[in-house]
């Protein structure tokens, strides 16, 4: 790795840490059962949300109703996107006059776009008009994005609450989310992408004749609104084909250092607002601290790999060393201002949180190099993860860390002054083991089947890769790819969107149940025998269990892909 | 149940018009105010004809003009309808093939020279548009470019120097040439 590989990676760290706690704080406002200085800037907005749905702010909902609602509204949410698909070719606001899309497709889009995982079988450019890009993919970027902050806020509530039977109100966390949160913030996003040169009109493609006497079609459309939310939800979902690659979503270096901090900014502050809304914010940074222990060196790896190049080209006249003159490494699939730091940065943060963009194609990454995203998302979607959805995942793998300890010493366990019992256990052990269940079977099922194995692009390993990238992209609802497989045909759409599904809503639904009873519960005092859970010690156990969880499912099916690929790269055969 | 239905289908449309409607207008709206030339995609003129997008890179195959980074795009190279990247894995055949063919059809149209070829140049990029190339792309062909226009290298060396941008602020992403925009100095500078 070069120094300014190493000076790229501490800038971003540092500029996202001096973002947690203002951002934090100002959430844990934005929750807070009274009326605060924040909250009453968007009172109006909110009550006439809630007049016109006729909602009642101060109903406090048990986990049951509250994981209904959830449901109700996002069900909302993909029936909405299925139809605008569908019905675009007789809307408003499709200048390119694009057709409709088909029914395995739409259903497929419309699903990742509501579990916050932002899967695309289509290209954006001839695909999606820019009326179903706004009403229907846009929106989902904020309501599914708000959907995850809402769950994981009733979660915490859960441990913050003392003998409560509820967990709040699912409408207005959402609504408080969406627009004390999400929109403000992509506003200042949008502007800041505006500024770097994204595009942002209702115009129609322009059609130039090119310098060497060729045509080119020049697709524009409302991109940087879009492109805001889409990094800050952690969503993912690129206005065009080549996402956070395209010239058009992601013009400069900066832009994209903006974004990458939008990627993060909401999954690393939330520990903070979580902290703080447990009364002890020691436990936020030793949650984020654990984050950031796996992060970084995984982070460094794939950066080296990348910065080493590709050895299959080491043989020909080929100039890959670093320089002043150029970034060197493995450049295929790489845009020539990211380089070598700000796409493998940007690989390692799009799969470490659930957001799935791409500045680089990770199906022309090295081996190792494309071992780490897929490895990322496998382990849950926790290092960082979508926003919300990351930490209450991480939260379960932290139930099920003081119970591994509690089994040590023979305790009860307990987090948080909680007692944490069978019904925990169950919910939390069915969160940390949905997506690898998922992710396991649903490859194996595609390596088994015809319509499976047709949509591999790269032949030898890298074929598996694919397949095993793409389950574990939609059972961890990250959304990116190893783009070569050709995913939008009927066998892939269905079982990627089964995958999206599952890994979403009955994951949150086991945490909400599981925050129900955590709320009913009283508080213990910590004792002398009481693990504590902000210490390097408890920190250190953590990351443990995330990684051997995540070692234990996928290092089988890693050895087949990625693992056995790079053998076979570094010996030649 | 019914109260739920009501809640959900009320709330989702509220939030739809806030998110789906008011808030990209907005954007659009400040974008076309403050920023209307990059808002419309940054289009560049020649002669008073539209050109192109200096984001967006085109296809040279002159050996008077710099070139691009390979392009992966169908049917044909920077085909700005239809973004995407090769998607070719590391120990893909057909990667090295096509690494090999590129290295070839630069030594062809500048026999002279022996360098090894900048990997920017041998691999595709990965949105097929790039509009960039390293400054070590832009060196190795600078022979090339001055000898097809008969002038000193020295002077495209100039213009590449004039159109090379160094890192923002100094640490962010890699320096580079916008490939467009140089050719269309080359063109205005020596005719």
């Amino acid at each position: 790795m070069t120094t300014n590989d190493f000076l790229q990676l501490g800038l971003y760290l540092a500029v996202l840490m001096a973002l947690v706690k203002p951002l934090g704080a100002y959430m844990a406002l934005v929750f807070a059962d009274a009326p605060n200085r924040v909250t009453r800037v968007g009172a109006p907005v909110e009550r006439l949300l809630y007049r016109l749905a006729g909602v009642r702010a101060d109903e406090d909902m048990g986990w049951k109703r509250y994981a209904l609602a959830m449901l109700v509204f996002n069900v909302a949410g993909v029936a909405a996107v299925y139809l605008l698909q569908r019905t675009q070719q007789w809307l408003p606001l499709n200048p390119q006059h694009l057709g409709t899309i088909t029914p395995d497709s739409a259903m497929n889009t419309a699903i990742s776009f509501a579990t916050n995982t932002n899967w695309q079988g289509y290209a954006g450019e001839s695909t999606m008009s820019y009326l179903t890009q706004m009403l229907g993919l846009a929106v989902q970027n904020f309501l599914s994005a708000a959907t995850g902050i809402a769950v994981l806020i009733a979660v915490v509530r859960g441990f913050a609450r003392r003998g409560a039977g509820a967990v709040g109100n699912f409408w207005v966390d959402v609504t408080r989310t969406t627009v004390y949160i999400l929109v403000p913030f992509s506003l200042l996003i949008a502007v800041l992408l505006l500024s770097q040169g994204v595009v942002q009109t209702l115009s129609p493609y322009v059609d130039v004749a090119t310098l060497q006497h060729g045509t080119q079609s020049l697709p524009l459309g409302p991109v940087a609104s879009q492109e805001a939310i889409k990094m800050l939800g952690t969503n993912g979902g690129g206005f065009f084909n080549a996402n956070s690659a395209h010239p058009f979503e992601n013009p400069t270096p900066f832009s994209n250092f903006i974004e990458m901090l939008a990627i993060f900014a909401i999954p690393a502050s939330l520990c903070y607002t979580f902290g703080s809304m447990v009364g002890d914010r020691r436990q936020g940074w030793a949650i984020l601290a654990t984050m950031l222990l796996i992060f970084v060196p995984l982070t460094v790896g794939l950066v080296a790999a990348e910065q080493a190049g590709n050895p299959a080209l080491h043989g020909l006249a080929i100039d890959a060393q670093a320089s002043a003159m150029q970034a060197g490494g493995n450049m295929e699939g790489k845009e020539t201002r990211f380089g070598i730091a700000s796409s493998g940065l940007f690989a390692a943060i799009t799969t470490a949180a659930s957001c799935g963009a791409v500045n680089a194609m990770h199906d022309s990454l090295t081996p190792l190099g494309g071992l780490v995203p897929m490895w990322l998302m496998q382990l849950g979607e926790v290092i960082f993860g979508g926003v919300g959805s990351g930490l209450y995942g991480m939260l379960a793998f932290a139930v099920v860390a003081v119970f591994i300890a509690g089994l040590m010493v023979g305790r009860t366990p307990e987090y948080l002054g909680k007692k944490i019992e069978a019904h925990e256990m169950k919910m939390a052990s069915l969160a940390v083991l949905i997506p690898c269940a998922l992710v396991v079977v649903c490859t194996a099922i595609a390596v088994m089947v015809p319509g499976g194995k047709a949509g591999i692009a790269n032949p030898g390993a890298h074929g598996f890769s694919e397949m095993l990238y793409a389950v574990s992209s939609a059972a961890n609802n990250n959304g990116s790819a190893f783009a070569g497989l050709s995913a939008n045909t009927p066998f892939w759409n269905t079982l990627l969107a089964i995958c999206m599904f599952l890994a979403r809503f009955p994951l949150a639904i086991a945490m909400l149940a599981m925050a129900g009873s955590l709320a009913a519960k009283r508080h213990v005092p910590p004792s002398a025998g009481t693990l504590p859970t902000h210490t390097p010690l408890f920190i250190a156990l953590l990351a443990c269990v995330v990684i051997v969880v995540g070692a234990l499912t996928f290092l089988p099916a890693l050895a087949l892909g990625p693992i056995v690929e790079h053998l076979t790269s570094i010996t030649g055969h | 149940m019914k109260t739920l239905l009501r809640q959900a289908i009320v709330l989702f449309l509220g939030l739809t018009v806030l998110t789906g409607i008011a808030y990209p207008l907005l954007v659009t709206g400040i974008a076309q105010a403050a920023f209307p030339h990059a808002a419309s995609g940054s289009l560049v003129e020649a002669n008073g004809k539209v050109v192109g997008s200096s984001l967006i890179g085109q296809a040279f195959t002159e050996p008077r003009y710099f070139w691009g980074r390979p392009s992966a795009t169908t049917p044909a190279a920077y085909n700005a309808a239809a973004s995407t990247g090769s998607n070719q894995g590391p120990t893909n055949p057909a990667l090295t093939d096509a690494a090999k063919q590129r290295i070839a059809a630069l030594r062809q149209a500048d026999p002279g020279n022996s360098a090894p070829v900048p990997v920017d140049l041998a691999t595709a990029s990965a949105s097929g548009l790039d509009p960039e190339i390293s400054p070590a792309a832009a060196e190795y062909q600078v022979g090339r470019v001055a000898k097809a226009r008969g002038v000193a290298p020295d002077k495209v060396r100039e213009l590449v120097a004039a159109n090379t941008k160094g890192r923002q602020f100094g640490v962010l992403g890699e320096p580079r040439v916008n490939v467009l925009e140089l050719n269309l100095a080359l063109d205005q500078a020596v005719r």
